[in-house]
């Protein structure tokens, strides 16, 4: 199971962020741990300067905005 | 890339300059037709031109699709234009220099760095983490919200181009002043003390080698973000001040927003601080309070607080200032603009 992590400090884009993985993980049927880092200093532990960003089982692989779909899905197809 | 996308999909980013090309003069054609067409559309409606709904609805239907339409374009551009200057570069090329200089380049930073409020914080940390120094750092977080494309499109389609230059101008000079005031009042005691001890990072960053079709990706993406975020606001906007050109009386902001009123400047930041909304949503309102006999200064000023200081930013900075910090951000910024605002209504 992959445990993603959406680093955000609570804005829109940051919920819309999780909603679309939530929705991709689904169409997909992948199972996947999604939590939401909202503490600054815990976003800074990762070294981003621009959220939202998201962690895949503890790498930063996106920053500083909504990620495209494409992006997720690889993101899920990648074992 | 998706190999599944559609070559439709596709072709823009295959043939990057021949799209740009081709999208510029598709754009600049529809400019040349909509004004024509909305003016035309207005004279076949059943109400009279000089009529008080005929001159809201004149209001309405010339401005929403000449600002949707340049606001598009704008967005676009910009959108290329951002992919140059991510977060991270704009930190490398402040990082380590001394202040002066370095507030005014921060400043003019600002303006082309994506910014999202939701994302100052950790911007915020960033910078100070690799060795900005604070007040450069203000600076940057002065300009970025305040001199943005959005706002300057706006201001350039409903006042003309010398009015988005002097925002711009004094836009910059209050991000730049203030920044350099703050950073003399030596004030990095006032951070959060989590954060001053955070470990020194590196502002190093990497090679970047996006060709010209990931920036149009990205033109694209902006354009589906600021402009999808950005219209039903506007289009309030744009009614609400239709409704002001239509209904209110001549001269009636005059009174109490006129040049002669010294205490409107003043009153009119005090209410703009704690309202938020974004550039696109004041400036038609803003339009409309002019065109009724408000002073330019006033008015201005009135839209600076509003879109540089908001309650909702304060709340979040809190994680990282400590209170006294803020409220020296809050007065020195708020001063700034004070002054802008009498400077504009004593010159014009």
């Amino acid at each position: 199971m992959k445990e993603i992590k959406v680093l955000g400090t609570g804005c829109a884009s940051c919920r819309n962020t999780i909603m679309l993985i939530e929705q991709v993980a689904q169409a997909k049927g992948v199972a996947v741990k999604l939590q939401k880092v909202e503490e600054p200093r815990d976003i800074m532990g990762y070294g981003v300067m621009s959220t939202p960003g998201v962690v895949i089982d503890g790498k930063v692989v996106h920053a500083g905005g909504v990620p495209s779909r494409d992006k997720i899905e690889q993101w899920l197809a990648a074992a | 890339m998706n190999a599944l996308v559609s070559p439709l999909r596709r072709w823009p980013a295959q043939q990057p300059l021949l799209f740009l090309l081709v999208a510029a003069a598709a754009w600049f054609g529809l400019y040349q037709t909509m004004m024509p067409a909305s003016e035309a559309l207005v004279a076949a409606l059943p109400v009279e031109r000089d009529s008080r709904l005929g001159g809201a609805l004149q209001f309405f239907f010339y401005d929403t699709p000449k600002v949707l339409l340049l606001l598009t374009g704008i967005v676009f551009v910009m959108g290329m234009i951002n992919s140059y200057f991510t977060p991270e570069r704009t930190r490398a090329l402040l990082a380590g220099r001394t202040e002066g200089a370095a507030n005014v380049m921060a400043a003019s930073l600002g303006i082309v760095t994506p910014f999202c409020s939701c994302s100052a914080v950790p911007l915020f940390i960033g910078f100070v983490q690799a060795g900005v120094p604070l007040g450069v750092t203000f600076s940057f977080l002065i300009s970025a919200p305040m001199v943005n494309e959005v706002a300057l499109t706006l201001l350039f389609a409903m006042f003309g181009w010398n009015v988005a230059l002097l925002y711009l101008g004094l836009g910059l000079t209050v991000a730049i002043v203030s920044g350099w005031v703050i950073g003399r009042l030596k004030m990095e005691a006032h951070l959060e003390d989590w954060v001053r001890d955070m470990p020194h990072a590196s502002a190093a960053v990497g090679e970047d080698r996006l060709g010209l079709g990931e920036r149009l990706d990205a033109g694209f993406a902006s354009v589906r973000e600021i402009v999808g975020k950005v219209w039903p606001y506007i289009l309030g906007g744009i009614a609400i001040g239709a409704g002001i050109h239509g209904y209110v009386p001549q001269d009636f902001m005059a009174s109490f927003m006129g040049k002669d009123a010294w205490w409107a400047v003043p009153l009119a930041v005090v209410i703009g601080v704690p309202m938020y909304t974004n550039a696109a949503g004041i400036i038609p309102v803003v339009q409309a309070l002019l065109a009724k006999g408000a002073a330019l200064g006033t008015v201005l000023a009135f839209m600076m607080s509003v879109i540089a200081l908001s309650l909702p930013e304060m709340i979040i900075l809190r994680k990282v200032l400590k209170v006294r910090l803020i409220a020296t951000f809050v007065g020195v910024v708020a001063t700034g603009i004070l002054i802008v605002g009498y400077v504009f209504n004593a010159v014009l």
